[in-house]
């Protein structure tokens, strides 16, 4: 005899949808213990290391919001496209673009100085993420061609092409042929917002973007066609929705964003081209759209988790011992638990025997 | 009024912190690596060298896989935040935020490899006359080549690896002046799949010698397969292709990391600019092949001699690059400004640096 | 470049050599989407296979353990996708994803006590034949099982898709889910099968690189090659012989490119480099230019969770 059963929620309750975060991390934190415990390492003091040490301090909380925001940033323009079905896995090579053109924008005021160089060179990275998003779309909506090939086959290609700029053209006149670009004069550099931190105005355009996407998902007619071509394209179509425009424009917005991030990173700690402008941002948040349900705020928490599981990782390197591998296997692990957690959402678990009379309904 | 109250805040707080640490007695030195210590190359050797500090019994961290871009900064900042004395950085990307965390910890000591910038009194930079290594596998491959082509697997078109190129084919064309060096670039640092395939190509070429400045030992798997001549690259690579490597380059960081951390320990640390080679022993030679005969043995192990005390340098003019422009003039030697910043083939060589 | 027949030959065996893992991760995946399930953590079961064929190896100095051994190790890492995805229902492309996290952090864990230790030369069959007959020598003998293995592979999913009983229920429950259940199929059931046997698959490919292709155990050795094989299925339009075309375009470019780097041609290298990939997508466009048969055969619900009420 079965003593319970699983049942489909009719909506997701409120209150569950608070809790299960909840629960995926206190499960995360037991089964991250006793991970820890079997490779040797005292448990409390490793989950310690990896949650807490990091962000205990002003630099610390900082340096988690300087991680975030490209994650967010880019995770808010992937929304678009997921919601409506588009699969642009690409935001990598979009990032990169991106900070191809606001680099090269950047470097054509060096030694220039004026208020008006940064949001030249902000527009020009998102005008070149969209445009490099473009491709994909493009390709799709008029050639029919699978736009999850394109965007990958083309990040590679961006990173090609920001090699061969960093190590010829563009490199340094006086860095002893190093692969890297000169030192964006201070106009073109985000401003930073408190001394001594790293962190900078980009935050804002991530802030500005998850208030865009949230008014235009849940307030527009735009939002309710993206949706709704999420459901079923047929639907979509029925309804006769553009969906050439859409998908066109769904990857110019994704695009953008991935650009911006790749702005934020170039003029902000960085502070110059070279080959390796993002440790692979463009991929993980993806990671961070789905485990922020593609929810605006959603993504706010997401990328705010999955930048600690990064900085977590350091730190327990750094006073712990504990290798780099040991918090890709942790960082896997909370993974799986925040997106199994959804599952509570949906279902409930009814205990059978006691109350017979709900049986019935 | 808030900034300014951040700006004292942040700044007591790391003050607090790199004051309260540094006048602790026991001295903790940081690495912070650009790969993961399993890469069996670059991160691997450096690793082994922090292994040697820790057997002097120093106190080390290590943090591994750290990206050159916005993170490197933050865990070099953690480092020297969380009480280490003495911090390498063990990869060119990690210049900037070296000489960026050093100003805000001038009790701090860090040493950064391959770089030049040492802006604050406490940063100090060191790289290794790896060109030295080359030279000898040239006179090696200049000797035992029947097809006169050298294949070459380059990694990154940075100086550093184009000085390797040029060494290597100087010294060749001493011994053989028919000698035509190939490249093929494979734009990683380890990726044994494709390493392997650079290697099958260059064969397929007509190389019957495969050197490279990647990590893996692909390269070596292949040449033995294919019954042609190797080199190691960063570790002693015999183990993999015994008939097939003639000798090896090794990395060998360890008396450079044992004597800096004694030298912080015993307050004898200094700001310097070191450029090692075979003379103090930062790039060592494995056992070199029987194959190469006993008198070719016995000539490398003259030149190795030479080159170590300075009779001979790797790169002694007359040189000329691709274009017969002179580099440097008869008699006359290449300064280290000049082998720094390379970044022109020499004659000899085929094919464009990638620009 | 000497054009010589010979040569030749021995440049079509080395495109097809590079493009073994391929086509092994690929036939897997093709299985997995072909039921409707988008696995995204090809990369991260390869490496797991990687490691556990190597490892296998050195700890039991047996090749017919170690390669078993690589395609259990992916069926167990599978499992947790299938877990994830089937039985809680977490989306796909997400799950994949940290699965590829995962599976490089725990080979790495696995691996930490193998590296540096070369790895064990693999039997090859008929080398012989490879060197005396001219051309079709090198191509067709001189290699290990694994590799003629992986190009009868394609064939062999064709069959089972289009004239098999099991394959014919593979395709209906990717195609249309709710009428598969309603005709008596355990959807779950077929999917959890497919998502393992790609594991499978993608553990064989892992353990041709660490114990034949360049036979030594380092981190992140696949280097990509997951995301390849993925691109490969959506390239082969989920037909399974369209995945051998694709290894061959991709792994020929990739090798011609390194020939002609070596021929010291005056193309910026970088652009060399990037041709795979743009030939990739060039070919691709011209390819699924039609529109109807693109729709025919992509598997209808790939990528969506199934939940049947009970």
């Amino acid at each position: 005899m079965k003593l319970f059963k699983i049942v489909k929620r009719d909506e997701a309750s409120k209150l569950i949808f608070f809790l299960t975060p909840i629960l995926a991390i206190i499960l995360t934190l037991i089964f991250g213990a006793l991970i820890f415990y079997f490779l040797g390492f005292k448990p409390l003091e490793a989950l310690k290391f990896f949650f807490i040490v990091p962000i205990n301090n002003v630099y610390g909380f900082s340096e988690l919001l300087l991680k975030a925001t490209p994650l967010c940033l880019i995770a808010i323009g992937l929304s678009f496209c997921f919601k409506s079905n588009n699969w642009n896995i690409g935001a990598e090579g979009q990032l990169t673009f991106g900070g191809i053109v606001s680099g090269g924008v950047a470097l054509l005021f060096y030694g220039q100085e004026g208020f008006y160089i940064l949001p030249i060179v902000v527009l020009a990275g998102a005008v070149g993420g969209m445009l490099y998003a473009l491709i994909p779309a493009v390709l799709k909506t008029y050639f029919n061609t699978n736009e999850i090939l394109v965007s990958l086959m083309l990040v590679y290609v961006s990173k090609l092409l920001l090699d061969y700029l960093v190590v010829g053209p563009w490199s340094n006149p006086e860095g002893f042929n190093f692969p890297e670009t000169r030192q964006f004069s201070e106009s073109a550099r985000m401003p930073i917002l408190f001394e001594g931190l790293r962190i900078h105005a980009g935050i804002f355009i991530a802030l500005a973007a998850v208030i865009i996407s949230w008014v235009v998902f849940y307030k527009t007619y735009l939002g309710f066609q993206m949706k709704v071509s999420g459901f079923s394209l047929k639907t979509a179509k029925y309804a006769g929705y553009k969906g050439k425009t859409m998908i066109l424009l769904v990857f110019m917005i994704s695009g953008a964003c991935a650009g911006l991030a790749g702005v934020g990173e170039i003029t902000g700690p960085i502070g110059q081209l070279h080959r390796m402008i993002s440790p692979d941002y463009g991929f993980t948040a993806i990671i961070v759209a789905f485990l922020g349900r593609l929810n605006p705020i959603g993504i706010i928490f997401a990328s705010l988790v999955v930048a600690l599981t990064y900085l977590g990782a350091e730190t327990a390197q750094i006073f712990l011992q504990i290798p780099k591998y040991t918090g890709q296997v942790f960082q896997g692990m909370i993974l799986f638990f925040l997106l199994a957690s959804d599952y509570l959402l949906f279902f409930k678990i009814k205990f059978l025997g006691m109350k017979k009379n709900e049986l019935r309904h | 009024m808030l900034k300014n109250f951040f700006r004292y805040f942040i700044s007591s707080l790391f003050f607090l912190v790199a004051y309260s640490f540094s006048a602790n007695a026991e001295l903790k030195v940081g690495f912070v690596y650009v790969g993961p210590t399993g890469d069996h190359g670059w991160t691997y050797q450096h690793h082994l060298g922090r292994n040697a500090v820790e057997a002097a019994g120093i106190k080390t961290t290590y943090v591994e896989s750290v990206p050159e871009g916005a993170d490197a900064e933050r865990v070099i900042r953690q480092l020297a935040q969380s009480g280490h004395g003495l911090i390498f950085t063990t990869s060119f990307g990690y210049m900037d935020p070296t000489n960026k965390v050093a100003k805000d910890f001038p009790n701090v000591k860090f040493e950064h490899a391959t770089g030049y910038k040492r802006e604050h009194s406490n940063v100090s930079t060191y790289g290794a006359r790896f060109y030295q290594g080359r030279t000898l596998l040239g006179h090696i491959a200049g000797n035992m080549t029947k097809t006169n082509t050298i294949g070459y697997i380059a990694s990154f078109p940075i100086p550093e690896v184009i000085r390797g190129i040029n060494s290597m084919t100087l010294a060749a064309q001493k011994v053989n002046p028919n000698i035509k060096t190939k490249i093929v670039w494979v734009f990683t640092w380890y990726d044994p799949g494709k390493e392997a395939e650079a290697a099958q190509a260059l064969i397929d070429q007509g190389a019957d010698i495969i050197m490279q400045h990647t990590d893996s030992t692909a390269a070596v798997q292949v040449a033995e397969k294919a019954g042609v001549w190797s080199f190691g690259q960063a570790s002693d690579m015999q183990k993999f292709a015994p008939k097939s490597v003639l000798t090896s380059i090794i990395d060998d960081w360890a008396p450079y990391y044992v004597e800096r951390s004694k030298a912080v320990q015993n307050g004898t640390w200094k700001q310097q600019d070191t450029w090692h080679g075979l003379k103090e022993g930062m790039v060592a030679m494995g056992d070199y092949n029987p194959a190469m005969g006993a008198d070719l043995v016995k000539e490398v192990e003259q030149l190795q001699k030479d080159l170590a005390s300075g009779k001979v340098h790797s790169f002694t003019g007359p040189i000329y690059d691709q274009k017969d422009n002179v580099l440097v003039t008869v008699g006359n030697v290449a300064d280290d400004g000049m082998l720094l910043g390379m970044g022109v083939y020499v004659k000899g060589v085929e094919g464009d640096i990638p620009q | 470049m000497s054009l010589d027949i010979n040569f030749i030959g021995v440049l079509i065996a080395s495109i097809m050599a590079s493009s073994v893992p391929l086509i092994l991760a690929a036939s897997g995946e093709l299985i997995t989407e072909r039921s409707g399930v988008l696995n995204l953590g090809v990369e991260g079961m390869m490496i797991i296979g990687a490691i556990s064929g190597f490892a296998l190896m050195i700890v039991t100095d047996n090749l017919f353990i170690a390669i078993i051994g690589s395609m259990l190790a992916g069926i167990i890492i599978s499992s947790i996708f299938g877990f994830l995805t089937q039985s809680l229902l977490t989306n796909h492309v997400a799950t994949g994803l940290a699965l590829t996290i995962f599976g490089i952090g725990m080979s790495a864990m696995l691996g930490k006590n193998f590296v540096g230790i070369p790895g064990k030369e693999f039997p090859v069959l008929f080398d012989d034949l490879s060197e005396t007959i001219p051309f079709f020598g090198p191509i067709l003998f001189g290699h290990s099982i694994v590799f003629y293995f992986a190009f009868i592979l394609p064939f062999l999913t064709n069959y089972f898709l289009k004239r098999t009983k099991l394959g014919l229920m593979v395709r209906a429950v990717g195609d249309s889910p709710d009428s598969a259940s309603n005709q008596g199929i355990n959807v779950i059931l077929v999917r959890y099968l497919c998502i393992l046997y790609g594991g499978a698959m993608c553990g064989l490919a892992g353990a041709y690189l660490s114990l034949i292709y360049t036979p030594q155990w380092i981190e992140n050795m696949t280097s990509g090659r997951g995301w390849i094989a993925l691109a490969l299925v959506v390239f082969s339009t989920w037909n399974p012989i369209k995945i051998l075309i694709g290894a061959m375009i991709f792994g020929g470019i990739t090798i011609i490119q390194l020939h002609m780097q070596a021929l010291g041609l005056r193309i910026p290298v970088q652009f060399l480099s990037a041709l795979p990939y743009i030939m990739t997508i060039i070919v691709l466009v011209v390819i699924s230019r039609d529109s109807r048969k693109i729709k025919l055969s992509t598997p209808s619900s790939l990528g969506k969770t199934f939940y049947k009420e009970k």
